[in-house]
């Protein structure tokens, strides 16, 4: 019979003859092979240590954005809440003042803005459905909590910091010293 | 005696009592840090790490597991015999301890009023002193796996029991050829008769392979380790345990696995005999702690050879183990033992 591939190697079905037998050339034979493994190159990353690097279009936890100016983008419009799979965006809207144009780039803002991180499940489809370019997935994950509720982020959380008032954490943010 | 006549050797029993504290702490310490080699040894083997993490090199690991022990909820279950329950491990525990007494663990110290000699007590029945507290270790296992009042424990001491039976006759036979050559039973003076000569191993190498692999089924450990096959039983004989009851059962494997690697060394490999150093001409102080010393790294190659076979090799299906035990390892002896007492009794005509 054709062989499907050039791998193949033929069961021997001899009976066993003596040294097979008394077991003992095979145990050292696979002892030697356990010790050299002693020598290997160790494949693990020591994790708090060392980290490997993501890639750029890694999903990580989510960021409001600002423009240049230091004003919030979003305008409370809801597409990325129903582009939501997991339905973990919840936003109240409300309407700009007067005076308070250096806060908020147009006449409409989110209130509040709330996304449950234990529904989400980064896939990223609030970032594609934006039209303001106010939300985005960072390389960061979700850091460990105590409480169910300190899951649930609001605008304190997701906000960026003002690049006018607040330039090194604004920097630091957006990933831009390493 | 002076023990009868209630006119004691204070000073005398003071040593002993100290000597007795130093060797079984430090027993206990040993073992503590085979876990850690035992995990280190294993991870090297498979490409990993190991502990490092409690401390530097994670030496503190040890401590960490035992501390975390003794928090565990200790739960005796209602089911249970709870007075053998609490016995079972209370004998693991003491069995691998007493095992320490009659080993020799270097040549005498001497401070200027007699020698103090590094051994508990110098019978003249070591080897059989050895031999039967070994067998009495069977009995924690028997004792845990039966009052656990559970089916895979009882199973598992069941194992436990017929695998240490059978093979300790082999043990048995193999030291009996070993006793031809040297001619006594007292550690001390096998020890005695190999320093500056030959070691035993080169008169019964047979002898001592059939030894150490009846040792690793005596220690339970791997590819001897039926009486725990946690793939099999869930966890073995000691299932049912938990926080420090649990720890003895697994402290005592461990302490057991240190006693017959010194034991082995002793026998085989010249006990605190260093090679090609004569010690007779040195400050018997010194001499003392590089005996001492040759004896740990005697003992430390074989604690690191018994974690390479458990990390090498599967276990025994069952009837391999009794195949093996019964009609390999027993014949072998017998006509190790009958040759030996043979080219004995003909050199010495």
């Amino acid at each position: 019979m054709q062989a499907l591939t050039t791998r193949v190697k033929e069961v021997d079905r001899k009976p066993m003859n003596f040294w097979e037998r008394i077991y003992l050339p095979a145990v050292v034979k696979g002892m030697a092979i356990t010790f050299s493994h002693m020598f290997k190159k160790r494949p693990t990353v020591r994790y708090p240590e060392q980290k490997r690097p993501f890639s750029p279009v890694f999903r990580g936890l989510h960021v409001l954005n600002r423009d240049e100016e230091g004003r919030e983008r979003c305008t409370a419009c809801g597409l990325c809440a129903v582009a939501c799979p997991a339905e973990a965006i919840t936003m109240e809207a409300a309407e700009r003042k007067d005076g308070e144009e250096g806060l908020y780039r147009e006449e409409k803002y989110a209130a509040r803005y709330e996304i449950n991180m234990l529904r989400c499940i980064f896939c990223g489809l609030c970032e594609e459905a934006c039209p303001k370019d106010a939300i985005y997935l960072t390389e960061t994950f979700t850091p460990a909590n105590f409480a169910r509720k300190n899951f649930i982020y609001g605008k304190p959380d997701l906000l960026i910091p003002n690049p006018k008032t607040e330039e090194a954490a604004f920097a630091e943010a957006k990933g831009l010293n390493n | 005696m002076t023990l009868l006549a209630l006119n004691l050797d204070w000073a005398y029993l003071l040593g002993k009592l100290i000597l007795i504290a130093i060797i079984i702490s430090v027993s206990l310490v040993i073992a503590m840090y085979e876990t850690y080699l035992e995990r280190k040894v294993a991870a090297w083997l498979q490409d990993r790490i190991g502990p490092n993490r409690a401390g530097p090199f994670g030496i503190f690991q040890p401590l960490a597991d035992g501390a975390k022990l003794f928090f565990k909820e200790e739960i005796i279950p209602n089911s249970s015999n709870k007075f053998l329950f609490i016995l079972g491990p209370c004998l693991a525990m003491m069995t691998a301890m007493m095992t320490c007494a009659v080993i020799p663990w270097s040549s005498s110290l001497d401070f200027g009023h007699g020698p103090i000699p590094l051994q508990i007590a110098d019978i003249n029945i070591g080897i059989l002193y050895i031999f039967g507290v070994v067998s009495l270790g069977v009995y924690g296992i028997m004792i845990g796996g039966w009052a656990s009042n559970n089916k895979f424990s009882l199973l598992a001491a069941m194992r436990g029991a017929s695998q240490v039976i059978s093979y300790e006759l082999a043990m048995g036979i193999a030291i009996i050829s070993l006793i031809f050559v040297t001619g006594s039973l007292s550690l001390k003076d096998i020890v005695g008769q190999q320093i500056g000569h030959t070691w035993n191993i080169v008169y019964q190498p047979l002898g001592f392979l059939i030894f150490f692999i009846c040792a690793l089924a005596e220690c339970n450990r791997a590819p001897f380790d039926l009486p725990e096959a946690e793939s099999e039983l869930n966890m073995g004989y000691h299932q049912e345990y938990s926080s420090m009851k649990l720890g003895f059962y697994l402290f005592s494997e461990y302490i057991n696995m240190f006693i017959s690697s010194v034991i082995m060394a002793t026998l085989f490999f010249g006990g605190y005999d260093i090679p090609f150093v004569n010690t007779a001409t040195m400050n018997p102080n010194l001499a003392a702690v590089l005996g001492l010393i040759a004896l740990m790294a005697k003992v430390v190659v074989f604690i690191f050879v018994f974690m390479w076979i458990r990390w090498s090799l599967p276990r025994f299906r069952y009837d391999q183990l009794m195949n093996l035990g019964w009609k390999g390892l027993l014949p072998l002896a017998l006509v190790n033992m009958v040759v030996t007492g043979g080219v004995v009794l003909w050199l010495h005509k």
